[in-house]
């Protein structure tokens, strides 16, 4: 397992207007699960392409282990990395059987076929896939496949393991067994893990840290419950999580990583690192609903999620989430007690926030 | 547990290699054209237009010219006549049986030209067996009736149907069914939704179709040789070629410039054709996948009886003659049960030397085209789609040239290419050689597009999966790429064997003794009147490329779309 780094990192493909991706500086830790979440075209996997040697950066540098895989001068080819890599499509070859599949890295690098034969079996071992050793690819249903694509990156060990929307083609109940999969297969084996998302669901449940990405850019890099308590900007608010974003002005601090601050009319307690607030994001559970509150609010659409109903609410012209134990009827008008949420500095403000619910 | 480390160095040296193929394809295919080209203003003896002037005013030159166009033209008329008709009942109705139909409509495109136009003369005309055998056999001394502009392009029109079939029903599976779903809705009968909504929408294609088989029926060197040489009927290629068999090399230049205006009469043709097609843009959009299937009710049998009545009418017909001929003694006999033998055949094929020789020849140059052309072409497909450069683009948009070119244009290209060696003594004209290499040129799209596409349908990612679990470029190309593409391979290579072993136009000029094929052969034979043994051993060729196509259509489940040829 390695460190995997990049520094000032930018992708810019003939011909396209904007680059793919905007001098990115980050790294990941060895043996860290990784999640990259942006909407389409943010450039999540032209990252995990330069990652696989793919593509080539048009600027800046990229290492694994220490070790440069590419930057100006040096290119290290993708079958040179030692990357694993975990194909949206899986990617088997359809003329060769399961055995076969997982056994080719194992030719590549010339081990002794007992050797290779065992490790194989550990593989189809380990992925639950042993019965199924003969069959061609087209014999197997999705999840099978995609588990085959995790034994055949698996087999060879690699320094990092990268998966491109791995859950996409699957229906519903397969993906969260997958998602089980892929968290044992992590506690296994303690690869250093990038995981190419734009569901942020998958991304929240899987990582231990997620990048979320827009534009090319990383917005923010960080750990899920951190991305939903504590968003860096607009557009991570909009992205991550449930809610509503909206202006403040500022008050007088009142403790450390306390403010005073106006919003929706009110005068509330926020919580925040910046030193100058714009913004604060308000998750359903920053709102109690309560009678005697002065905030009021009209009901817009009530939506049952199982054990609790999910209310969106117009307040001072802003759109507001709660949760609400009982059902409540479009136009019914509540009172509403909001929490300290956090805020945050964000000069785009709210063209970020459009395009991050555009996406959402 | 530590695996052994990879090293890198062997791939990127192939990676850099590779493309050094781009060199020798771009000699062989696009040098000889490019040679031709600079014969008609007078390369190697000072710019001169004096041989372009002094051909064109021939009226010679402009008499063989207004043949070709007239043939040409009316042979598209005819094979549009075939080909839409075909390719409207078969694409759009509920005729039953279309695999087979579309089949049969194919045979003709992959017989020789030069075997179809001596099975049709065996049809017609005072020595028929087959009419004798019916007592039907107009009486001895009355012409040949084929041997006449109406022959020829009688026979170009069923020789070429398919082309305008194939194209047409390209088209037609393009049209969305819903819109044809929306006319019924809206009231229209089958017919105003045939005129109203189809016809307009495959126009396009009904036009670039008519100008490949105008292009084809242009360079077609067979059918105008067996049925106008006797009748004094000249075309360009017949011209190109009686001139170059009657006076030898010395009237190269003067060829190459006849060449040339066939070659530029053929370029406008493709260039008509393309326009057409890319103008032809309704901007069709839906799901094309519902194939149409309007209802003939009970015109149906009808139909199909008229459907296959044709069928034998332009198949059957003409190979039973063939067959008829090959089975009697000696020419003029009649065929029954007593005369029948298969002494012609037993000639032919184990006796004659020169057949013998000319099927070791074309088996020989056949084999290997296909064989040299899938181990080039596997690579350069690979290129092309893969790592795509201004260097492949330009060669991709170039290779059709040697194809769509009239053969004779090209054979005329190769003899002044190949006749001595850049930088050496040698020459390579009279050998087989000359025939390989020109072969090589001619077919090499036959192998490439198929390739191609199967590689356009082959996801990257497979290629991209074995390089990041450490395969190099070459082994890449040995375990995935080559496995996977090898079906259309398969297939490219019998279509190349297919129209190799058929070809004469090219072989016609390049040929020498010793180095015959079997369409030199056949005309040949028929020339010095040994029309029964040339019957023989074209019934022959005949059964070999029929058992080929059917080879073809076993495999075509395992064949990406649009690999065969007649299942496109």
């Amino acid at each position: 397992m390695a460190e995997l780094s990049f520094a000032s990192l930018s992708k810019r493909f003939d011909g396209a207007p904007a680059p793919a991706l905007d001098a990115i500086s980050a790294s990941v830790a060895s043996g860290e699960f990784v999640a990259l979440l942006g909407p389409s075209g943010c450039g999540k996997t032209t990252l995990l392409r330069l990652i696989a040697g793919f593509e080539r950066p048009t600027a800046g540098s990229l290492t694994l282990g220490g070790r440069v895989m590419a930057d100006a001068t040096r290119f290290v080819p993708p079958e040179a990395r030692e990357i694993g890599i975990v194909f949206q499509s899986y990617a088997l070859w359809p003329h060769m059987t399961v055995a076969g599949n997982v056994a080719y890295p194992l030719e590549v690098r010339r081990l002794p076929r007992a050797e290779r034969a065992a490790r194989v079996a550990e593989a189809l071992e380990l992925t639950g896939l042993t019965p199924y050793a003969d069959r061609m690819p087209a014999q197997l249903s999705g999840g099978q496949r995609q588990r085959v694509a995790l034994a055949r990156c698996l087999v060879f060990e690699p320094r990092a393991m990268l998966l491109d929307e791995p859950l996409a083609n699957l229906d519903l109940a397969l993906r969260a067994s997958m998602q089980d999969v892929f968290r044992m297969f992590h506690r296994r084996t303690g690869a250093t893990m990038v995981y190419v998302t734009h569901d942020q669901g998958e991304a929240l449940a899987l990582a231990d840290r997620i990048a979320v990405m827009d534009a090319g850019r990383i917005r923010q890099f960080a750990a899920p419950e951190t991305l939903y308590r504590e968003p860096a900007d607009c557009f991570v608010a909009g992205f991550v999580g449930d809610g509503g974003v909206v202006s403040l002005r500022l008050g007088a601090p009142s403790g450390p990583g306390r403010r005073q601050a106006t919003l929706l009319g009110q005068e509330v307690t926020v919580r925040s690192d910046s030193a100058t607030p714009t913004h604060a994001c308000i998750r359903p559970e920053d709102i109690t609903l309560s009678d005697t509150a002065p905030l009021r609010g009209r009901v817009l659409g009530c939506a049952y999620l199982g054990g609790r109903f999910r209310l969106t609410i117009e307040a001072a012209g802003e759109t507001l989430v709660a949760f609400s134990a009982r059902r409540a009827r479009p136009g019914e008008v509540l009172g509403l007690r909001i929490a300290e949420p956090w805020a945050f500095h964000d000069r785009e403000g709210t063209v970020l926030m459009d395009r991050a619910r555009a996406h959402a | 547990m530590s695996l052994r480390p990879l090293t890198a160095d062997g791939s990127r040296s192939l990676d850099r290699l590779l493309p050094l193929l781009l060199l020798p394809v771009a000699l062989i295919s696009l040098g000889p054209v490019a040679r031709l080209m600079l014969e008609g203003i007078g390369f190697g003896r000072g710019l001169t237009t004096a041989h372009l002037t002094a051909v064109l005013a021939r009226p010679s030159t402009l008499e063989a010219l207004s043949h070709s166009l007239i043939t040409a033209g009316g042979g598209t008329l005819i094979s549009i006549a075939i080909g839409a008709s075909f390719a409207f009942l078969v694409a759009l109705t509920d005729v039953r049986a279309k695999a087979a139909l579309v089949f049969c409509l194919m045979v003709p495109m992959m017989i020789p030209p030069q075997i179809t136009a001596l099975a049709w003369m065996q049809v017609t005309g005072p020595s028929s067996v087959m009419l004798k055998l019916v007592g039907l056999a107009p009486p001895l001394g009355t012409p040949q009736p084929l041997h006449s502009p109406g022959g020829i392009i009688l026979l170009l029109g069923i020789q070429h149907a398919s082309i305008v079939f194939l194209t047409l029903r390209a088209g037609l599976r393009m049209i969305p069914a819903d819109l044809v779903e929306a006319a019924r809705m809206s009231g229209a009968g089958p017919v105003r939704v045939w005129a109203q909504v189809v016809l307009p929408l495959s126009l396009p294609a009904l036009i670039a179709g008519g100008s490949m088989a105008f292009v084809t029926a242009l360079g077609n060197f067979g059918i105008p040789a067996m049925l106008g040489i006797p009748a004094r009927y000249a075309t360009l290629p017949t011209l190109i070629y009686q001139r170059l068999v009657g006076m030898g090399p010395g009237v190269l230049p003067e060829v190459a410039v006849l060449s040339l205006v066939i070659g530029a009469v053929a370029i406008l043709g493709v260039l008509a054709g393309r326009l057409v097609l890319s103008r032809g843009g309704h901007g069709l959009s839906g799901l094309s996948s519902a194939p149409l299937a309007l209802s003939l009710c009970r015109w149906r049998p009808a139909v199909e009886i008229a459907l296959w009545a044709f069928i034998a009418a332009i198949l059957a017909l003409p190979l039973l003659a063939l067959l008829a001929t090959s089975l009697i003694p000696a020419y003029g006999v009649p065929l029954s049960v007593d005369t029948a033998t298969l002494k012609a055949w037993h000639q032919a094929l184990f006796v004659q030397p020169v057949t013998r020789r000319a099927y070791v020849n074309s088996l020989f140059l056949a084999t290997a085209a296909a064989a040299v052309l899938m181990a080039v072409c596997l690579p350069l497909a690979w290129l092309t789609s893969r790592r795509p450069t201004r260097a492949t683009r330009i060669l991709d948009a170039l290779v059709d040239l040697p194809y769509a070119l009239p053969g004779v244009v090209l054979s005329i290209a190769c003899i002044l290419a190949f006749m001595r060696l850049p930088f050496t003594g040698l020459s390579l004209y009279g050998t087989i050689w000359i025939i390989l290499l020109a072969y090589l040129a001619r077919f090499l799209v036959v192998m490439l597009r198929p390739i191609q596409s199967s590689l356009a349908q082959l996801d990257p990612s497979m290629e991209e999966a074995a390089a990041s679990v450490g395969a190099s470029l070459g082994r890449r190309l040995r375990t995935i790429v080559l496995p996977l593409a090898a079906p259309s391979a398969a297939a490219g290579a019998i279509l190349v064997f297919l129209t190799a072993v058929n070809e004469l136009t090219v072989s016609a000029l390049l040929w020498a003794s010793g180095t015959e094929t079997l369409g030199v052969v056949i005309f040949n034979l028929e020339d010095s009147g040994e029309t029964v043994m040339a019957s023989a051993l074209a019934m022959s060729i005949v059964c070999l490329i029929v058992a080929l196509m059917a080879a073809v259509q076993a495999g075509a489940r395992h064949l990406p779309k649009g690999v065969i040829p007649w299942q496109s």
